[in-house]
């Protein structure tokens, strides 16, 4: 150490390129034994973890180091810790899940990990939705917003095909294209404006009347209301009505729209029609892939939550 | 005869291309077809109308002519690359600009192959060729081997970028990192690397010096790994020779490794010894003082090759690859540590007793800082190679500001130096237009460079901490999109660094646009000729 802080000139090793030399300066000792630190420790390291390949296996280590078991115990310690709760949460009476507030805030917390997983990607994370895809905080439903409907819809989906049980099986919002002329489509377009309260050609509105009864009114409802209401007015206001009655036309008076309630918005669904889908979650439809009842009971009730659940 | 030789081949391989792009079956392949068919038409046009000329007499002296195309085309590609760099960081922070006419074309999946590929390798590559060049023949005292061979090498090295680069867009690609080019554009590339190691072993081997100098150590082992590099993650069988697709050799993890063995090498070969050998030349002849410790670069420079080319699986922790294979990648990662610090200290004592110059000489300023960019990053990826720092920093934008602060700050920063110390240099000029511009060049690239990497720090860790934030019972609180949402500002910010670098090589490009051509810049005095 002492010798390298001499003001001596180190000398040059005599070679000179292109009018470079090199000094014959000795390897700074911090580095050199820095250096052999790591070679040690690197030495310790390979021995203590997995790491020498042999022929058949490799070398596994004293500490019995593995990335795999790792996250397996990790997973499972969770697993293990809720339980109880998974369990209780898998047989739920769905109504009466609010009354137990432990097991309704551990679904919540469970429903919004699985929703951030696995519906954000539609409804957006923060659930708002986006055009063709409903927001899920406010309480206008298309499928219905009690807890056991969310559930039946995240089970079985919307105008899922592989299931005649699934909502909007019955029907879709078809086009009207071949039905109204130009004319006639301006005209319903302007009396469904009115019937949302939006500003329209009150005379055109008036001729739209008689066509949105004669054609639109078998599944949005004279008033315009959409089939929830329908259905809510005239069969068992507590059955899930399974069997696929249920059309999803929506209601047209409120200011809530899917697809948008401007004119042109308006006159495209009715040129093209719509029909939406949402998948199917349950391991029914997506064998090794679905969820399971308790996630879909969680997410049910972290939906429900959000604001509009009814 | 060689003329009528010369002649035949360009003639055949114009016929070629042209059936070739007619039978091609996708638009990639198509248009390479046409630029190869158009290349070699034009040669073969020059080559019959310069038959049987006279030749002139073999020069002597160095050969300068191809490092002053060298150094032009270094400008030109780093100013694409950081155009298109800037615009993808926008990209992702306004995703409006995936605009709707480019799609197919412009998207940011196109154009990030494009800019990855025209910094490293056209930047980068033609940086390391006009480079190699320049100090191989000043430290042999020999004029490059092969006569017109490193002409070849400077233009068949652009014409596999213009490949590689036009194929990204049309979507030829082997969905590779870094080696994304098709099978016929490695091929030509594999041809063109072969006569660069044939110039610059030649050249050495013809040498007048008793020793070789250790620049030249490091761009040789960075010219051979490469070559070997290069092939083997290059292992495919094309689908059809009319078209542009191809099947890998190897699949799964062997891929996976293979792909990594050969990316992380990029950087290590390529991005580290390539570049050292830039550092070990220009820092002590602008310095003006020997070299700090000739033992030093023995040791670092074996040190470095033999650990570097193990250290790839530490790209791929906590994959299907064993545990074994990424023990030994981190271990090797951070016994690196001091090697790769062998070459930050040689280029900074080589300063010691002339630190004043600090002060004076931008071009030393921007030297220095590029060395202690090498030293930040060298120390950084062996952090970021431990296990358990990888499970944090893995997948998130700490990685890309971890490359970026290499790239930006070691090889840009030390590329510019080059460039400013070798401009007057090679067409004769007493000095650089200015100065001031050089230090212009320095702030903005510097502050471009600090909030690039700040930024990519913050929402790296940032989106690393929220990706496995849990709640009390384990569920996770976040979704994708959430982190997307939170790194907003932050991507703004990278932009605008992006920005400022681009600012400091535009003037840079303009500074030696003005002393190589403007009649304001003195000549220099007569220098001695070579041999």
């Amino acid at each position: 150490m002492s010798t390298r802080n001499d003001k001596k000139e180190v000398e040059t090793t005599g070679h000179s390129w292109d009018g470079i030399e090199e000094y014959n300066n000795p390897l700074p000792r911090w580095w050199v034994w820095v250096f052999y630190a790591t070679i040690a420790w690197g030495i310790w390291y390979t021995v203590a973890y997995p790491a020498w390949p042999g022929l058949k296996e490799a070398t596994a280590g004293y500490l019995g180091f593995s990335t795999r078991a790792r996250v397996a115990n990790e997973m499972a310690a969770v697993d293990a810790a809720n339980a109880d709760m998974v369990a209780a949460l898998e047989t739920v009476d769905l109504a009466a899940l609010k009354d137990d507030e432990n097991l309704h805030g551990f679904a919540v917390n469970m429903g919004s990990a699985v929703f951030k997983a696995n519906c954000s990607q539609c409804h957006g994370s923060g659930a708002a939705g986006a055009k063709g895809y409903p927001a899920l905080i406010d309480d206008d439903w298309i499928w219905g917003g009690r807890i056991d409907e969310i559930a039946y819809t995240v089970t079985n989906g919307i105008r899922n095909e592989q299931s005649f049980s699934a909502r909007g099986y019955g029907g879709v919002m078809p086009s009207f294209a071949d039905v109204f002329s130009g004319e006639e489509t301006s005209a319903v377009v302007a009396y469904v404006r009115g019937i949302s309260g939006q500003e329209h050609d009150a005379a055109l509105a008036a001729e739209g009347e008689t066509l949105f009864l004669d054609n639109c009114a078998s599944c949005h409802g004279d008033a315009g209301m959409g089939s929830l209401a329908a259905t809510r007015e005239y069969e068992d206001p507590t059955a899930l009505y399974p069997d696929g009655e249920m059309t999803g036309a929506l209601n047209l008076t409120d200011a809530i729209w899917l697809y948008g309630g401007d004119e042109a918005a308006i006159t495209e669904t009715l040129v093209k029609g719509r029909a939406g889908v949402m998948p199917a979650w349950s391991e029914e439809f997506r064998p090794g892939s679905g969820l399971s009842a308790a996630e879909i009971n969680a997410v049910a009730a972290y939906v429900h939550q959000l604001g509009g659940g009814q | 005869m060689w003329d009528w030789i010369k002649i035949v081949v360009l003639g055949v391989v114009a016929l070629a291309a042209a059936v070739a792009a007619n039978f091609a079956r996708d638009l990639a392949y198509q248009v390479h077809a046409l630029i190869v068919m158009a290349v070699a038409a034009g040669l073969f046009i020059w080559s019959v109308r310069r038959a049987g000329e006279p030749k002139s007499a073999p020069e002597t002296g160095y050969m300068d002519g191809v490092v002053r195309y060298g150094v032009i085309a270094t400008t030109f590609w780093g100013l694409a690359g950081f155009l298109v760099g800037t615009f993808i960081a926008f990209q992702l922070a306004f995703p409006a600009l995936n605009f709707e006419f480019l799609q197919g074309f412009g998207n940011f999946g196109r154009l990030r192959p494009l800019h990855t590929s025209a910094v490293i390798f056209a930047f980068g590559g033609n940086a390391l060729i006009a480079t190699s060049f320049y100090i191989v023949q000043r430290t042999s005292a020999a004029r490059l081997w092969g006569g017109n061979l490193a002409w070849f090498v400077f233009w068949g090295y652009n014409l596999f970028i213009v490949l590689a680069a036009t194929g990204y867009l049309m979507g030829a690609t082997q969905s590779k990192e870094y080696a994304e080019p098709e099978w016929y554009v490695d091929l030509w590339l594999t041809v063109v690397w072969v006569a660069y190691l044939l110039v610059f072993l030649g050249t050495i081997i013809k040498r007048k010096e008793p020793h070789i100098y250790v620049a030249n150590w490091f761009f040789l082992s960075f010219i051979v790994t490469i070559a070997m590099l290069h092939i083997v993650n290059n292992l495919v069988v094309p689908v059809s020779i009319f078209g542009s697709r191809s099947v890998q050799v190897m699949s799964g993890v062997q891929d996976a490794m293979t792909q990594w063995w050969y990316g992380h090498n990029a950087v290590g070969f390529f991005l580290t010894a390539g570049f050292l050998g830039m550092m070990y030349y220009f820092v002590p002849k602008q310095a003006e003082r020997p070299v700090y410790s000739y033992k030093l670069s023995i040791i670092h420079f074996w040190a470095l090759i033999f650990l570097y080319i193990w250290a790839g699986p530490h790209h791929l922790h906590y994959t299907a690859l064993p545990d074994w294979a990424s023990t030994l990648g981190m271990v090797f990662s951070i016994v690196l540590w001091m090697p790769s610090w062998g070459g930050m200290i040689n280029g900074l004592m080589t300063l010691s007793g002339a630190w004043d110059k600090l002060r004076t000489d931008p071009i030393i300023r921007m030297m220095v800082i590029s060395i202690g960019f090498y030293g930040m990053s060298t120390f950084e990826g062996p952090m970021m190679s431990i296990r358990a720092v990888n499970a944090l920093s893995h997948y998130t934008d700490w990685t890309i500001g971890h490359v970026h602060s290499g790239a930006l700050g070691w090889n840009g920063m030390i590329t510019f130096g080059a460039l400013y110390f070798l401009t007057p240099r090679l067409w004769g000029r007493a000095s650089l237009y200015s100065l001031r511009m050089v230090s212009w060049h320095f702030w903005l690239a510097t502050i471009g460079i600090v909030l690039y990497a700040a930024s990519m720090w913050v929402t790296g860790i940032m989106e690393g901490l929220m990706w496995r934030e849990v709640d009390a019972n384990g569920f996770l609180v976040n979704s994708f999109a959430d982190t997307v949402a939170a790194k907003f500002p932050m991507y703004v910010l990278r932009g605008t660094g992006g920005i400022l670098y681009l600012a400091g090589a535009l003037i840079m490009a303009y500074n030696l646009w003005m002393t190589a051509f403007s009649k304001r810049v003195p000549a220099a005095a007569a220098v001695a000729a070579a041999e």
